[in-house]
């Protein structure tokens, strides 16, 4: 069925995403693999959307749509972020920014 | 064929709009749009007119509260989205309080400093909009709209001070592992979304009770989506964050980081699993035992060997919210349904926002003079400051769980609801509780007999001199931990009110 492929999709970029979350040590690709981790909700979303009918699918779009805007938002502040470690430290690698050690 | 036929046929027609359900949310609202422009037109001069004005609209606020729960109806509105009820309402309390008693902390704190202050009151503001808005939402997708509005403020607030390495370091754990734990929250919300089609808890709550609960979907999206509020309320094994963030946040913002944002995120978890996740009690039960297990013990265990207070007290918190998360993991089996667990969880967070912020503050107060952080430097503080002391010592022993100070209530509801369950399992988390009550009285009782029998580290006695706005939240917080802990009765009565009027 075509709803197993596009779960199947959104579960690779998911897992991609949480390996790049939990392997990348520039915070940049950070910041991407958690995009890619929204990306997969916002297919998760939509596929099952178009599965339920017609009142799920308007939930599922505008579902999708709150998670691209705030993804936005948090992007800002985490760019931001990753702007202000750069300018103290000339670098983003996450691996040295341990002053604490938690 | 009219474009405009199917669902969105018609002349569109605005919902009905009850706006005194609302009131709070939009006083709020006005309030730090009007931050945000006098902070731009006085450009600076009129710091003290900025905070003063957030610190009225947080009580200006209160008063629609106050109104509606007066009033005392419930209100449901969006389709069962939006609902305002006791449980709701004691919780913006709550929020709007422990907002306030920041803004007091941080008044004195930020003038020392050289940073802008408008920008600060008007996060503030929007992290507790998003938190009010959070005791309200009864849906998907208004949980994680709520969910952000509090988070990225936050995460601001965590990094004020921009040219501080740690400040920067915190805001950096703080938001990448916040940013992930959303992400992991939406994909099990996406699943939980899939099954059931919809978005409305009360909706996912009994389409969760019929066939096809039983799906490994449903377990996998309920398991991810706790896991994504584990990380907001810090539980073991994702904790890692709270320390490094509590210990580099500007320290108003750990006290409300510690106190508020986990509060919000049990609020969401509270309407999470017993109105939307109530069928599959198999699932999040165990989780929430093996939750509450590590929080507790691992939380304790670290706070032992920590030497610097704000650390102390974040592992202290980490360990607070693994009592807290003890009646979840019992709930089922109550003999009065698994509403009843809630109760114990409200009171218990009730009581230590009060104890916690009153430890912030103090240690606000102490760092003053002596601009340290490190426990020792708590050596002989009866000497110079007894005022201080006594309240220092109030605070610990109540957040210790020593009668007759407010934690100890909090304690025993939360030690009651696991009697009541009674299987074997419910007995061994309570000997497991018990047993960290007592490793936890060992550190907070090691900071008391610093300030009471050691001798002052540099020799220096002069006075600490503590500012108004500390002075008025010290009092407040004190107050209430002492009230609480001889009249238990009064955070029992909202205890008993936080149940949702909607439980089957």
């Amino acid at each position: 069925m075509l709803l197993n492929q596009f779960l199947l999709l959104g579960a690779v970029l998911f897992c991609t995403g949480v390996y790049g979350v939990l392997a990348r040590r520039n915070a940049v690709l950070v910041l991407m693999s958690i995009e890619l981790i929204l990306n997969a909700v916002n297919i998760n979303l939509l596929a099952f959307g178009a599965m339920h009918g017609e009142a799920a699918a308007v939930a599922s779009q505008v579902f999708a749509l709150f998670v691209i805007t705030v993804a936005a938002a948090e992007v800002g502040v985490g760019l931001a972020i990753v702007l202000l470690i750069y300018r103290n430290r000339t670098s983003v690698d996450l691996d040295q920014v341990d002053l604490m050690r938690g | 064929m009219d474009v405009l036929s199917g669902p969105v046929a018609g002349v569109f027609r605005a919902p009905d709009v009850d706006y005194h359900a609302f009131a709070p949310e939009l006083v709020l609202v006005a309030v730090l749009v009007a931050v945000l422009v006098v902070d731009l037109v006085l450009e600076g001069r009129g710091r003290r007119l900025v905070g003063g004005l957030a610190g009225i609209g947080l009580l200006a606020a209160m008063v629609p509260v106050l109104t509606l729960a007066v009033d005392g109806a419930n209100r449901s509105m969006v389709g069962g989205a939006y609902v305002v009820d006791d449980f709701a309402l004691v919780f913006k309390g709550l929020f709007l309080i422990a907002g306030y008693v920041t803004m007091l902390l941080s008044s004195d704190y930020l003038a020392d400093d050289d940073y802008y202050e408008g920008e600060y009151y008007f996060l503030l503001l929007s992290s507790v909009l998003g938190m009010m808005v959070m005791a309200s939402s009864r849906d998907l997708i208004s949980i994680f709209v709520a969910l952000e509005l509090l988070s990225i403020p936050a995460y601001m607030l965590a990094g004020w001070r921009k040219r501080d390495l740690k400040g920067n370091e915190a805001t950096l754990k703080y938001y990448l592992l916040g940013v992930f734990a959303t992400g992991v929250m939406l994909y099990g919300m996406s699943l939980i979304f899939g099954i059931t089609g919809e978005t409305v808890l009360t909706e996912i709550g009994s389409k969760l009770q019929g066939p096809g609960a039983s799906l490994p979907l449903v377990s996998l999206g309920i398991v991810f989506v706790i896991v994504g509020f584990a990380f907001k309320i810090s539980a073991v094994p994702f904790h890692s964050w709270a320390p490094d963030t509590y210990e580099g946040a500007p320290t108003p913002i750990t006290a409300f980081l510690s106190v508020a944002s986990k509060a919000g995120g049990f609020v969401a978890l509270m309407q999470l699993v017993f109105i939307g996740f109530l069928g599959r009690d198999d699932v999040w039960q165990p989780m929430f035992w093996v939750l509450a297990a590590l929080t507790m013990t691992v939380g304790n265990l670290i706070a032992l060997r920590q030497t610097n207070i704000v650390r102390m007290l974040a592992y202290s918190s980490v360990a607070q919210a693994g009592y807290m998360l003890l009646p979840f993991a019992v709930a089922g089996d109550l003999a009065k349904g698994p509403g009843a667990a809630m109760g114990p969880m409200t009171t218990y967070l009730l009581i230590y926002a009060a104890m916690n912020l009153g430890a912030f503050a103090l240690v606000l107060a102490v760092a003053r003079k002596t601009r340290s952080g490190e426990i020792a430097s708590y050596g002989g503080l009866f000497e110079y400051a007894p005022g201080l002391t006594v309240l220092m010592s109030i605070f610990v022993f109540a957040l210790a769980g020593i009668p007759p100070l407010g934690g100890w209530y909090g304690k025993l509801v939360v030690f009651k609801t696991l009697l009541d369950a009674n299987t074997p399992w419910a007995i061994v988390l309570g000997v497991i509780a018990a047993v960290n009550s007592v490793i936890a009285l060992y550190y907070y009782a090691s900071v008391a007999r610093e300030m009471w029998m050691r001798p002052v580290p540099d020799g220096d006695t002069t006075p600490v001199r503590v500012p108004a706005g500390l002075t008025a939240a010290l009092s407040l917080c004190a107050v209430a931990t002492v009230v609480i802990g001889v009249y238990p009765q009064v955070v029992a009565r909202f205890g008993d009110l936080a149940v949702f009027s909607l439980l089957p």
